[in-house]
């Protein structure tokens, strides 16, 4: 893109469409990672600290700890699902956006 | 276990890769091409070639191996290997792909112009791919001598090195990224075979095969290698788990060889479709590596894995004299090699020829190799991506270099470091040097993704804050290295082997005391555009 064409960057920073675009996104984005740490983090500190009642079996020979490490499988899976179900509408914001963005650049010309 | 048919497989292996080198090499001839595969690879391939590049054989061998001796403290490096990913899912795959052109610099330069982010960011780039660079060429040597006695370690590493090369310097991009798709099918499908076969062991029930796992004998009795504390034990273990955790969690949102897969594809949608594919792919593979290392030590055994493990020169010999072992060690420690006490790197092969016979065991040896190739193939054009696009088109030339000198220097950079990875792994051949990896996550975590993030998400971090976060993770995590038990042994003045839980929030805290110091008027101006640009993609480069 060369540089007659550049979008206004700032006022576009300032649009309601793009902040609600940006909000929905955060609401998703913050609270999921905090999450995804916070559960994986657990694990170590749990098996690190309190070894005995994690090696209780928990299902068959499996112990609790071995269940949560394999549950982390799980929980990343479905936060990924989730992440891909969300995402489509922000790639919709988006591409309104980008599409409005760039007919109001090739207008001005 | 015989070397001819594993030899045969792996010349199939060259020979295909090396097709599909003569064919990318006419596709493009330009630094787009070289770097990017001018961005028309799928999210669905990328997603393999990202799954290819992280899984190499360090993860197939020694993660098999760490859970066949320990476990699910081998395990726990599966874990947070894949959830790693969430990180690069939410945070940095989709604004790089909108904002970055050929490396990691380019997103953290995007708003913080100027030399000095730019360079040190490069710098931390070399490091980290160089770290892992020479961990993998130097398991090339150890590989060689288990699989294939008939050749020397050193043949190994030069082998690897020159087709690596081959496969970079004619195909680029495009070429590494066919090659780590094939590589990671072959991977996936033989740990799924491998995964299959040990749980027939046991007639397919996995209450009788997890029973086998929780009594395995150790020589003296049985351990539990279902239960955590196997390799991390006592107050120092839990720090240990913990701060290795934290390293492995957040390190691959900051390792460049992973990132600067994103700017092989069209679009940030295409980024998001191939961390998802990446995820569900490496996210079996390490589901196998638990089945394969909990096979390996109830079916193979883990004495007779433990017999077989010697690094470097010796295992060769000792392969074929185990009689001579304890006065080989003495012999190599008294010359200055690290002899480890138990390297578990054969456990996959070992599992094969046990549940597979001769001619599965060729397959995972060839795979091995070929595992190898490919994510050294990648590291390298990393390296030089750093070299050519962020220190001599950026800084040197300014920007004023054309499309011919470009490429020349991409090409002499990838070159260099191949020379040099291929120099520096021959002469550490014989050493331990696992703990490269280790080092490469940790340094990645503590000083690029700090940065990384702050970036992204603070408008008033500076161009100081960025320099001042970069260094301080990456100097507190290289020093902490040389200062554990690690390097230093008994002698060691930090505790812990993973530096991550004291270098990660050094890396933070230099971001932010580097910001609060100096207020950065132009670096905050452009926060909005990067804003904009990173959400939407508009502007993106295409």
């Amino acid at each position: 893109m060369d540089r007659a064409k550049q979008p206004r960057w700032q006022s576009l920073a300032a649009e309601p469409e793009f902040r609600a675009l940006l909000r929905s996104r955060r609401r998703f984005v913050v609270p999921a990672t905090i999450f995804f740490i916070v559960y994986y983090l657990a694990l170590p500190i749990a098996a690190g600290f309190w070894p005995q009642p994690m090696s209780r079996p928990l299902l068959g020979p499996l112990t609790v700890a071995y269940c949560f490490a394999l549950s982390q499988f799980v929980m990343a899976w479905i936060l990924l699902a989730l992440y891909l179900y969300r995402a489509r509408q922000f790639d919709l914001a988006a591409a309104r956006i980008r599409r409005r963005e760039t007919r109001e650049v090739l207008e001005t010309q | 276990m015989t070397s001819q048919p594993s030899l045969v497989m792996f010349a199939i292996f060259v020979g295909f890769t090396l097709v599909v080198t003569g064919w990318a090499s006419g596709q493009s001839r330009t630094s787009r091409g070289f770097y990017a595969a001018d961005r028309r690879i799928g999210g669905l391939q990328n997603g393999w070639a990202i799954a290819g590049d992280y899984v190499s054989a360090a993860t197939f061998l020694g993660i098999t191996g760490l859970v066949a001796f320990y476990g699910f403290d081998g395990f726990m490096y599966s874990v947070g290997w894949l959830v790693a990913y969430l990180a690069v899912l939410f945070l940095v795959a989709e604004p790089l792909r909108n904002t970055g052109k050929y490396t990691l610099a380019d997103l953290m330069s995007f708003r913080l112009r100027g030399r000095g982010v730019r360079a040190i960011a490069a710098v931390s780039t070399l490091a980290i791919t160089l770290f892992y660079l020479i961990a993998q060429m130097v398991g090339v040597g150890a590989i060689v001598n288990l699989l294939l006695p008939r050749f020397t370690d050193v043949v190994g590493i030069v082998v690897v090195g020159v087709l690596m090369l081959v496969y970079v310097l004619f195909g680029g991009m495009l070429a590494t990224t066919w090659v780590q798709i094939i590589k990671a099918g072959l991977l996936l499908v033989t740990s799924i075979a491998l995964t299959i076969l040990a749980v027939r062991h046991f007639n397919f029930s996995l209450p009788a095969f997890f029973s086998a796992a929780a009594s395995v004998s150790n020589g003296t009795g049985t351990s539990n290698l279902l239960q955590p504390g196997l390799l991390f034990h006592g107050p120092i273990g839990a720090w240990n788990l913990i701060s290795l955790g934290l390293a492995l969690v957040l390190g691959t949102a900051g390792l460049p060889h992973i990132l600067i897969r994103f700017f092989t594809v069209p679009s940030a949608k295409a980024a998001r479709t191939s961390v998802a594919w990446a995820m569900v792919l490496v996210g079996v593979f390490y589901l196998a590596t638990s089945f394969m290392g909990l096979g390996a030590a109830t079916i193979v055994g883990k004495d007779h894995i433990g017999r077989r493990m010697y690094a470097g020169q010796a295992i060769a010999h000792i392969a074929r004299h185990p009689a001579q072992q304890s006065a080989l060690n003495a012999q190599l420690r008294s010359q200055g090699y690290i002899v480890p006490k138990v390297d578990s790197n054969l456990a996959a092969p070992l599992l094969a020829s046990a549940v597979g016979g001769s001619l599965l065991t060729a397959f995972v040896a060839a795979v091995a190799f070929a595992t190898i190739l490919a994510v050294v193939a990648g590291l390298t054009l990393t390296a030089s991506s750093a070299f050519a696009h962020d220190i001599w088109f950026s800084l040197v030339r300014a920007g004023r270099a054309d499309e011919t000198e470009y490429l020349f220097v991409a090409r002499a950079a990838a070159l260099t470091v191949g020379a040099l990875a291929i120099a520096l792994s021959i002469a550490l051949r014989g050493f331990n040097v696992a703990f490269l990896v280790g080092l490469a996550f940790a340094v990645a975590a503590s000083a690029n993704v700090p940065v990384i993030l702050l970036a992204l998400s603070w408008r008033r971090f500076s161009r100081l804050g960025a320099i001042a976060g970069m260094l301080a993770g990456l100097i507190s995590s290289l020093a902490l290295i040389a200062a554990s038990p690690v390097v230093l042994g008994d002698r060691a003045l930090f505790p812990l082997e993973n530096p991550g839980i004291v270098s990660i929030p050094a890396g933070f805290i230099g971001a932010v005391l580097g910001t609060l110091l100096a207020r950065d008027r132009e670096s905050e101006a452009m926060f909005d555009q990067l804003q904009v640009r990173a959400t939407t993609g508009l502007g993106a480069e295409v």
